[in-house]
C-alpha cells in the first residue's frame, strides 16, 4: 500500500514538473544557494533573513503574475562543492526558474557552469569581477567589483593630491584581489606605490607591518584592503603607533562592528561606503533614497541589527528576479534572461541598475560614496 | 634601531600569548600524556564568557572570575565524560577525542555567542607608552607579567609541593602512581582544571589586544602547541621560551623578510630547532624502562 502511495505521489510530481509553468495557480520556484554556515556565515545570515521576509512581503502582497513565490534556499556552509550539488539539485528536484547565490565568489564560479549549460538565470550576491568578466549569457550579480572600489579610491587619492601611497593587504581570497586591482587602478592614475605589505586575517597583531610602512619616507596615504575583524586590528595598530597619514579603507569596514572594535583610532578613516550607510544622508529627490532607507529600517526591526551591504545585494537579486519576470510576463528561463538583461533604472539598495548584453553587473562606481568616519560616525564626504 | 625596537616588542608581546596557550597544552601533557587540542576554545571561552559576563551587567572583575570557573568546569567536563570513560584507549585515540571537543566546543560558541568579534576593555588603561621610538601598550604588559605570574606559580607548584610531585609522578608512570597511592585520576583532573583556568586567563588578557571570537581558538592552539613542541612539550618555562621564538621569528621575518613569509618562516625555524633538538629546547627525552 505504502509503495503504491510513494509510486503515485512520484508520478504526481513528475507530472507537476511537466506542466509547472502551465497551471496558473501554481507557486513561481526561485532558488537560491547561500553561506548561511560556515566562515562566510556573515554574509548569508542577513542574505538568508533578507530572502525570506521579502518573499513573505511579495506574497503578501499578491505575488509576481497572480502567482506566489516559492523560494528554496539551501546553505552551502561555504563550501564550493556543496555549492555545486545544491545547484543541480535546484534545476533537476527543484525545477526552478530563476536562481540566487552563491554568497563567495569561489562558490559562485562553481555553479554558474551548471546554470549556464541548464539555461537558467543566475544573480550572483559575490563581488568577483571573474563572475561577469567575461559575460556569461545566464549569470548576473549585484554587488560592485573589487575593481570599482579601486578605481573609485585612486580617483580620490589622485584629487586630493596623493601620489606615493601604501598597500596594507590581507592574504585572504578578499586582500589579494584588493592588492591587484588596487594596484592596477593605481597604475593607470600614475600613483606609485612605495610600500606593499600583507597580513594574515587571523593575525593578532600587525605591527610590524605598519613599522615599515611609518619608516618608508614619503608615503600621502595607506590603502587598507581585505575583510573581517583583521581590518580593525590593523586600524588599532594604526593608532597605536601614532601613524597620522591618511588612511583609506574599501566598503569591508563599513560596518559598525570595525567601528567599535578598532576604537577612537578609526576617526578619519575614508572609505568607499555602500548606499546602504549614507542613505539617510542623501538629498530627498535622490531616486536612490527611499529603497535603501527602507530596507535599513526594515532589516533593522526583523533583526535589531544594523543593516549590512552583504543582506542589500540579495535584496537586489531577488528585485531584479522580480523585476524581470514582471516585465517578461512569463516564467520562462529563457524569458526572465533576456528580460534581466534589459534591466533600465532599477533603484536598487546598492546602486542603480542598468543591465546590457555587455554588462551583467549594471552598477557602477557612482554607486560608491566616500565616507569618512566621524564621532564613530559615517559623514558623506563633499 | 627604532625598528628593530618595535620588532623585539611585538614580537613579545604575540610571543607571550602564544606561550600563555602553550602552557596549558603542557600541564594536561605532564599529567597524562594528551595533548590537548581543545586548549584553544578554552581560551575562547575564558575571553567570550567575560565578554557576555561584562555586557550582562557583570563587574569585569567578576565575569573573568565567573569566566574561569565556568572554562574549568567545561574542562573537567572534557575530561569526566569524555577522557575518562575512553579509558585505556591510546594516547593517539584521547587526542582525537579532545580535537571532537574543540570541534563541538568552537560550534556551541558559534550558536551561543555568535559569529561576531568582541573587545574588552584593557586592564591597564592609558595611551601607548613610547620607547625610543617604538610603543608599547600597556595591555601588553599586563600579558607579559600575567604570563610569568602564571609561570612562576606553575614551577612552584610543580617543584615544591607534594601535589606536583604527585602529578610528576603520574606523568612517568601512572600505574606506579597508583600503586603508591596517588589518586591518579584526580590528579589528571586537577590537571584539567588548572588547564582549563590557565587558558581563559589567557583569553581574558589577550582580548583586549586581538579581540575575540568563536573560532580565535584554532589559530592560537596550533601556534600555541607549536611554541610548546618548541620549547619542549611538559616543560613551562619552555612554553614560555617556545613562545617567545614563535613570535619573534614571525614579527622579524615579517618586518625584515617579507610579511608574506611571516608563518612559513616560524615553522621553518621550528623545524630546524626539532631536527637538532628532538625533544625540544627544555625537554627531557623520554624512555621505556625495560
Amino acid at each position: 500500500m505504502k509503495n503504491i502511495l510513494i509510486a503515485a505521489a512520484a508520478g504526481v510530481t513528475t507530472l507537476g514538473v511537466l506542466i509547472g509553468p502551465a497551471a496558473a495557480a501554481d507557486p513561481i520556484r526561485i532558488g537560491a544557494v547561500i553561506s548561511k554556515t560556515g566562515p562566510a556565515a556573515f554574509l548569508g545570515e542577513p542574505q538568508q533573513i533578507t530572502l525570506k521576509h521579502y518573499v513573505d512581503k511579495i506574497n503578501k502582497e499578491g505575488g509576481v503574475l497572480g502567482r506566489s513565490i516559492d523560494l528554496v534556499i539551501y546553505d552551502d556552509a561555504s563550501d564550493a562543492n556543496t555549492s555545486r550539488t545544491f545547484a543541480t539539485r535546484l534545476i533537476e528536484n527543484d525545477a526552478v526558474v530563476a536562481a540566487i547565490g552563491t554568497s563567495t565568489t569561489g562558490g559562485t564560479l562553481a555553479i554558474a557552469p551548471v546554470f549556464e549549460d541548464a539555461k537558467i538565470p543566475l544573480v550572483s550576491l559575490a563581488a568577483g569581477i571573474e563572475i561577469t568578466e567575461p559575460v556569461r549569457s545566464y549569470v548576473f550579480k549585484t554587488p560592485h567589483t573589487d575593481r570599482m572600489v579601486c578605481v573609485r579610491i585612486a580617483a580620490d587619492m589622485k584629487a586630493h593630491g596623493f601620489n606615493s601611497i601604501a598597500l596594507v593587504t590581507g592574504t585572504d581570497g578578499v586582500g589579494k584581489s584588493m592588492r591587484k586591482e588596487c594596484t592596477d587602478a593605481a597604475a593607470a592614475k600614475s600613483i606609485t606605490i612605495v610600500a606593499n605589505e600583507s597580513f594574515n586575517p587571523k593575525d593578532v597583531d600587525m605591527t610590524p607591518q605598519l613599522t615599515k610602512i611609518k619608516n618608508t619616507k614619503g608615503v600621502d596615504a595607506v590603502f587598507v584592503g581585505g575583510f573581517g575583524q583583521s581590518l580593525s586590528v590593523v586600524t588599532r595598530n594604526y593608532g597605536q603607533l601614532g601613524l597620522t597619514i591618511p588612511q583609506y579603507h574599501a566598503h569591508g569596514s563599513a560596518s559598525k562592528t570595525y567601528i567599535e572594535l578598532a576604537g577612537p583610532a578609526s576617526e578619519g578613516v575614508r572609505l568607499t561606503g555602500p548606499l546602504l550607510i549614507v542613505a539617510d544622508q542623501l538629498r530627498d529627490n535622490d531616486p536612490l533614497k527611499p529603497a535603501a532607507v527602507e530596507y535599513a529600517k526594515t532589516y533593522r526591526e526583523l533583526t535589531g541589527k544594523d543593516v549590512s551591504a552583504f543582506g542589500g545585494y540579495s535584496y537586489d537579486a531577488l528585485l531584479l528576479i522580480v523585476d524581470a519576470i514582471k516585465r517578461a510576463g512569463s516564467t520562462k528561463p529563457s524569458a526572465i534572461r533576456d528580460a534581466l538583461e534589459k534591466t533600465k533604472n532599477l533603484p536598487g539598495v546598492t546602486g542603480m541598475f542598468n543591465m546590457t548584453p555587455e554588462d551583467h553587473l549594471g552598477i557602477n562606481e557612482n554607486s560608491l560614496y566616500m565616507v569618512n568616519i566621524k564621532n564613530g560616525d559615517w559623514v558623506l564626504a563633499q | 634601531m627604532s625598528q628593530l625596537l618595535q620588532f623585539v616588542i611585538s614580537g613579545i608581546t604575540v610571543g607571550v600569548i602564544y606561550g600563555a596557550v602553550a602552557l596549558g597544552f603542557t600541564l594536561i601533557y605532564n599529567a597524562s600524556h594528551v595533548v590537548n587540542f581543545a586548549q584553544g576554545e578554552f581560551v575562547m571561552l575564558g575571553a567570550l564568557l567575560t565578554v557576555f559576563g561584562i555586557a550582562a551587567g557583570i563587574p569585569y572583575p567578576l565575569a573573568a572570575l565567573l569566566a574561569v570557573g565556568g572554562t574549568v568546569l567545561v574542562s573537567v567536563a572534557l575530561f569526566d565524560l569524555a577522557l575518562r570513560p575512553a579509558g585505556n584507549a591510546p594516547i593517539f585515540a584521547l587526542i582525537i577525542i579532545t580535537i571532537g571537543a574543540s570541534i563541538l566546543l568552537r560550534g556551541i560558541a558559534r550558536v551561543a555567542f555568535g559569529t561576531s568579534y568582541f573587545s574588552l576593555p584593557p586592564v591597564a588603561g592609558g595611551g601607548p607608552i613610547a620607547i625610543g621610538g617604538a610603543v608599547l601598550l600597556p595591555q601588553s604588559l599586563v600579558v607579559v607579567f600575567g604570563t610569568i605570574f602564571i609561570v612562576v606559580v606553575l614551577r612552584l607548584l610543580m617543584q615544591n609541593t607534594l601535589l606536583g610531585k604527585a602529578v610528576i609522578a603520574t606523568s612517568s608512570d601512572a600505574m606506579a602512581a597508583n600503586l603508591v597511592g596517588i589518586n591518579v585520576s584526580s590528579i589528571v583532573r586537577l590537571s584539567f582544571a588548572i588547564s582549563g583556568a590557565i587558558g581563559a586567563l589567557a583569553g581574558i588578557l589577550i582580548a583586549p589586544i586581538a579581540l575575540a571570537s568563536h573560532d580565535m581558538g584554532a589559530l592560537l592552539a596550533l601556534k600555541g602547541f607549536a611554541a610548546a613542541m618548541l620549547g619542549g612539550m611538559g616543560s613551562p618555562v619552555g612554553a614560555l621560551v617556545g613562545g617567545l621564538l614563535v613570535g619573534l621569528s614571525e614579527t622579524l621575518s615579517a618586518g625584515y623578510i617579507s610579511s608574506d613569509y611571516k608563518d612559513a618562516t616560524a615553522f621553518i625555524i621550528i623545524l630546524l630547532v626539532l631536527s637538532a633538538f628532538p625533544n625540544g629546547l627544555f625537554g627531557k627525552g623520554g624512555y621505556d624502562r625495560v
